[in-house]
């Protein structure tokens, strides 16, 4: 697999690019704040926000749908909210009665799940945007600048480092079970859930030596060239005007977006 | 690339900023701790070590197994991780893990990922580890008994945790989304038992000095234990009356004051103005019936461990 198998990335010159990665990082999730914020029902400044999503879109170079087209991994979250619908508060405004079941939809109940499909819909395609405009390197080390302790964005490099690795490693096993488990049309093939829950354990179990002890061969060449057990980058992300400009005017968006919606 | 989201990562704008703040706050704190007891204990050959399990428990989601009419088990591994690893380096292993989730594929969101990490990290490490620590001096079948009763309890209390999270945000109703969550998490939750116990044997077999007595009692004290049978007592205990009671529960989140946490004003105005439409029916009793019978059976397995061990000290 190729290592770059998982990068979110997209390859591009644009102003958003070029920004530093923690502007990016703490408008985005201002922003994020800023949605969480906005009282439900809020239409205006939840239609403003999406028009300044779509903006940054636009800013970006990837094109003004492009945010849009992957949003809806949120999606099958949606069914939690549903029983919003039927909030006791407010004017009912249908009866439905399904065998046993009584629905009552209020207007109420409406707004409310309106506002939080809204919000998360909106919210998912700002950290997009973010993933999409920022190589996964340069974000993380915009979260050792914004004091996330080293530790972390430590273990968080290494994981991106070595996810394909593993997912290599993953593939392989599913593919030696793949090839043991012959079947022949119309008979029963494999044996029962426990059998195959055990298989898949077995194949875990499997996997967990083998990062393990590729943690201790990783280790040792590591320290022979000079580890001491921090990560060093070359990009030195030095905060220009631009950023600051940047970063002082998606504030001020954000504070006008807020005001929309309360007033 | 075959990885496919798992229903316990909540994505922004489901919880409110209070109720996010909040789990914020507690999964601050204690991955804090667990990073002073990590950088106490162990070397900066750790380091390395824990990024790479991040990516075995990334990695190993991927890993699935046919259940019946194309649906599939899966594997969260957060109870594994902190067996495996000890709870401290496993809360900050499900930590990358969950970051990395939210971050890059968008899998929970970035405001309520104190939340996520509270739910997959904190709770299935004090659950995993306690229960496996209690019995990691007995015999082989009670450790992996145990093991698979404790991977189960984890993500069943990860899910109720995180059913009342979004009701105390008010974005479900209590009565429909305790017993929808804990319905699908009890199959979900077998499904990880079965892999955390073969996986748990298979390490047992190939490599003991990871996991025998001395290794598991170095990884963390014996509070652990207390923390763990406590959570999963909480857990047993208000997966029922969630289920069967909504009423009384959400009394007793009113009288305490929790109701005022969520945005939503709709409880304190209009009390205990229900539509039952799925409080009293067959599903949530069913499922608070299942999960009462299992539960109790966990923990008669657990306590009894305890006291015996506590009687082969007396003999001592």
């Amino acid at each position: 697999m190729h290592a770059d198998a998982f990068d979110r990335f997209h390859e591009a010159d644009s102003r958003l690019h070029r920004l530093d990665p923690r502007v990016k990082v703490v408008v985005t999730t201002l922003f994020i704040l800023s949605n969480a914020l906005l009282p439900d029902g809020a239409w205006a400044a939840f239609g403003l926000s999406w028009i300044v999503l779509l903006w940054a879109n636009h800013l970006s170079s990837l094109g003004v749908e492009f945010t849009f087209k992957r949003s809806f991994i949120a999606l099958p979250f949606a069914l939690a909210a549903i029983s919003a619908i039927f909030s006791p508060l407010g004017n009912p405004l249908a009866d439905w009665s399904i065998g046993p079941l009584t629905l009552i939809p209020t207007d109420y109940g409406l707004i409310k799940f309106g506002s939080i499909m809204l919000r998360s819909w909106i919210s998912v395609q700002a950290a997009i945007l973010l993933v999409a405009t920022t190589r996964f390197p340069d974000m993380i080390h915009a979260f050792e600048h914004l004091h996330v302790p080293a530790i972390l964005t430590t273990i968080v490099s290494f994981l991106y480092r070595y996810l394909f690795v593993l997912t290599d490693e993953v593939m392989r096993l599913l593919r030696a079970r793949q090839s043991r488990s012959g079947s022949v049309a119309g008979l029963k093939s494999g044996r029962s859930v426990v059998w195959r829950a055990r298989v898949t354990g077995n194949m875990a179990g499997q996997l967990f030596l083998r990062s393990y002890e590729r943690s201790d061969r990783i280790y040792t060449a590591m320290q022979a060239r000079g580890y001491t057990g921090q990560l060093r980058t070359l990009n030195p992300h030095v905060m220009q005007s631009r950023d600051w400009v940047f970063a002082a005017l998606s504030i001020v968006i954000i504070l006008l977006l807020q005001l929309t919606g309360r007033f | 690339m075959s990885y496919s989201p798992l229903p316990l990562h909540i994505p922004d704008g489901f919880l409110n900023l209070v109720i996010s703040l909040i789990f914020w706050g507690i999964t601050i704190i204690t991955v804090g701790i667990a990073i002073s007891k990590t950088n106490k204990s162990l070397g900066e050959k750790q380091v390395p070590l824990m990024g790479i399990m991040a990516a075995f428990i990334f990695a190993a989601q991927m890993l699935n197994f046919p259940v019946a009419g194309g649906t599939s088990g899966h594997f969260l591994g957060g109870a594994l991780a902190a067996i495996v690893l000890g709870p401290w380096a496993g809360i900050l292993v499900m930590t990358a893990v969950i970051a990395v989730q939210g971050l890059l594929f968008q899998d929970g969101g970035l405001l309520v990922m104190g939340a996520n990490i509270f739910n997959m990290g904190l709770l299935t490490a004090m659950i995993g580890f306690g229960l496996y620590r209690s019995v990691s001096g007995r015999n082989k079948r009670t450790r992996l008994v145990v093991a698979g009763v404790a991977a189960w309890l984890a993500v069943l209390a990860s899910a109720l945790v995180a059913s009342l999270q979004l009701w105390l945000s008010g974005t479900t109703r209590l009565e429909i989304v305790v017993p929808a969550m804990l319905g699908v998490h009890v199959l979900i939750g077998l499904g990880e038992a079965a892999i955390t116990v073969a996986a748990i044997s298979f390490i047992e077999q190939t490599r003991p000095d990871l996991l025998n007595e001395k290794a598991i009692s170095a990884k963390g004290g014996r509070g652990w234990v207390y923390a763990g049978v406590v959570i999963s007592l909480l857990a047993v205990l208000l997966s029922p009356l969630a289920s069967a009671n909504p009423d009384g529960l959400e009394r007793v989140a009113r009288d305490m004051g929790f109701l005022h946490l969520g945005q939503s004003a709709s409880y304190k105005i209009l009390p205990n103005y229900t539509i039952p439409f799925l409080g009293g029916t067959a599903l949530s009793t069913i499922v608070a019936g299942a999960v009462g019978a299992l539960v109790v059976l966990g923990l008669m397995i657990v306590i009894g461990g305890m006291l015996r061990r506590k009687k082969v000290h007396q003999h001592e």
